[in-house]
């Protein structure tokens, strides 16, 4: 199979001979809500994610990524709304959704008290990979481990960590890969290294990745879509390419401080 | 893929750090040996000083080895839990398919891997150093054992649920709940000698008709199956209960933001 890739021009990569419309999203989002009391986390946001899509969603702390993320991974339930992995409603089908995602978050690291290849296999056995021991050699490779493999997680650098949690969040092969801010604290070098990793998973196995971030420049790189939230609304979405000169800016960076300091002057387009 | 898979992976886990660290391993004997050995030593002088006849060895030191298997099963079932608090690996373990009744298999299971090496300790210490002989208990050892099992399993899944419900700093809870039930268990003495209010607790605790039997069986009287019977059944109703309490507390933290607060800040 053939990949088109125009994201300056579509926002979204196409598989050529398959029609987008007959293929199911890797997420659907719809009406998405979250109270915490009388304080609106997230409000009431519908969004989707395609196969082979990568999308960032962006805005300032407190926005209500993480929130979104948690909601997607079944760890925090929305006030109302639903969520589709594929055709698995996260509320009815909990385990066929999770079955098929995963996830990497710096907040979320994997046990440091076990090795990289123990950790592997434990979260291979929650997500039911078949073949275990191939894949955790294959990943292993792809990233670089197998020096490591019988090093404690505990006692890796930040860019070790990092590899490690990606090889886990890539263990299921999923159809949904959730990445909240997988190169924070990473040098410039390693993070260029990691987005490849991700880069070639996304062409490889077709997932769709919603992707969060503060580097606005990695976002440009990798996205081929971004959402901007603020107050946990979506203000505008598009193209990274495309979407600053479309509100008057020269750079995402500009377009997102502007979201951050006046949201009110931005508009969902 | 197994069945079981993900239940394995939870056990698998657990003989990772185990395996991995002696300093876990350690607890698992120390303890119930240091247990048997004072107590073997305190039994041994109390025969000395006491009117020939009566052996204390099968009494207190039976009561002892019993007690802190009771003990070892239900801190197993919590130790395995607090392992995932210490490391923060609820938003990992939660965010997979894995499912609430999988999880607490896995804890189960892992209890019963480490009280049963515990029992193994006490069991040649008390018969090899201090002379207990379990023919004295007869066929009811069995049960007796069943039932103290089943109870630590109930017990050690709820405080489970209550370290979810009230937190990391809540851990302290675990530790001390055999010690708070002890008294009204009756371990080392007969039902009998509590006043009314504690004698109706008492009847409510699945070890209280074990130690009121093996007191019973030592003394060379009857015990009639169907009162531990009762305990065993009480014991059954406390697991299902427990895992009740412990669904409903992981669903609340869901529900409220808990859990995800557990490994990071949900922005709000």
């Amino acid at each position: 199979m053939i990949m088109e890739m125009d994201p300056e021009v579509t926002g979204k990569r196409t598989f050529a001979g398959v029609e987008d419309s007959v293929m199911p999203k890797a997420l659907s989002v719809d009406r998405l809500r979250r109270l915490y009391g009388d304080t609106v986390a997230v409000d009431g946001i519908s969004f989707d994610v395609g196969q082979g899509e990568i999308v960032g969603l962006l805005g300032p702390n407190g926005a209500g990524k993480t929130t979104i993320i948690n909601m997607i991974l079944g760890v925090l339930e929305p006030t109302s709304g639903t969520i589709r992995i594929e055709d698995a409603d996260i509320a009815v089908s909990r385990v066929q959704a999770l079955e098929r995602t995963n996830f990497a978050a710096v907040y979320a690291p994997l046990p440091g008290n076990l090795t990289v290849y123990q950790n592997l296999r434990v979260f291979g056995l929650l997500y039911g990979v078949e073949e275990l021991p191939e894949r955790i050699e294959a990943l292993l490779g792809q990233f670089d481990l197998k020096r490591l493999r019988h090093a404690r997680c505990g006692v890796l650098s930040s860019g070790e960590q990092t590899r490690v949690s990606l090889a886990k969040a890539m263990l299921n092969r999923p159809r949904l890969l959730l990445l909240d801010e997988p190169t924070a604290s990473l040098d410039p070098a390693v993070a260029s290294d990691i987005r490849t990793r991700i880069h070639e998973f996304v062409t490889r196995d077709r997932a769709g990745v919603l992707w969060t971030s503060h580097n606005m420049h990695e976002v440009t790189d990798v996205c081929d879509r971004v959402l901007f939230l603020s107050h946990g609304r979506i203000l505008i979405e598009g193209a990274p390419g495309t979407l600053p000169r479309a509100h008057g800016m020269e750079t995402l960076e500009d377009l997102f401080i502007a979201v951050a300091r006046e949201p009110l002057a931005l508009k969902r387009t | 893929m197994a069945p079981f898979h993900r239940t394995a992976a939870i056990v698998l886990r657990q003989f990772y750090l185990m395996r991995g660290s002696p300093v876990r391993v350690l607890p698992i004997f120390a303890w119930v040996a240091v247990d048997i050995v004072l107590w073997g030593f305190i039994t041994r002088y109390l025969n000395s000083v006491a009117s020939p006849g009566f052996d204390f060895v099968p009494v207190l030191l039976g009561a002892i080895l019993l007690w802190d298997f009771f003990t070892r099963v239900m801190h197993g079932v919590s130790m395995a839990f607090l392992e995932d608090v210490w490391s923060h690996n609820f938003l990992n373990l939660f965010a997979s398919p894995l499912s609430i009744r999988e999880y607490v298999g896995g804890l189960v299971l892992t209890g019963i891997a480490t009280s049963a090496l515990g029992l193994l300790t006490m069991v040649i210490l008390a018969t090899t150093v201090f002379g207990l002989s379990f023919f004295v208990y007869g066929l009811m050892l069995a049960p007796f054992l069943l039932v103290l099992f089943l109870f630590g399993i109930a017990l050690g899944i709820f405080a489970s649920a209550l370290v979810l419900r009230f937190g990391p700093a809540s851990e302290w809870i675990v530790w001390p709940i055999p010690a708070f039930l002890s008294p009204f268990a009756a371990v080392f003495y007969p039902v009998a000698t509590l006043p009314g209010w504690m004698q109706r607790v008492s009847s409510l605790l699945p070890p209280s008709y074990v130690f009121e039997g093996m007191r019973a069986i030592v003394a060379g009287g009857a015990y009639r199956g169907t009162t531990l019977l009762f305990g065993a059944c009480l014991a059954v109703l406390y697991i299902l209960l427990a895992s009740w309490c412990f669904t409903r507390i992981h669903r609340h933290a869901v529900r409220t933001g808990l859990l995800a607060r557990y490994s990071a800040e949900s922005a709000s």
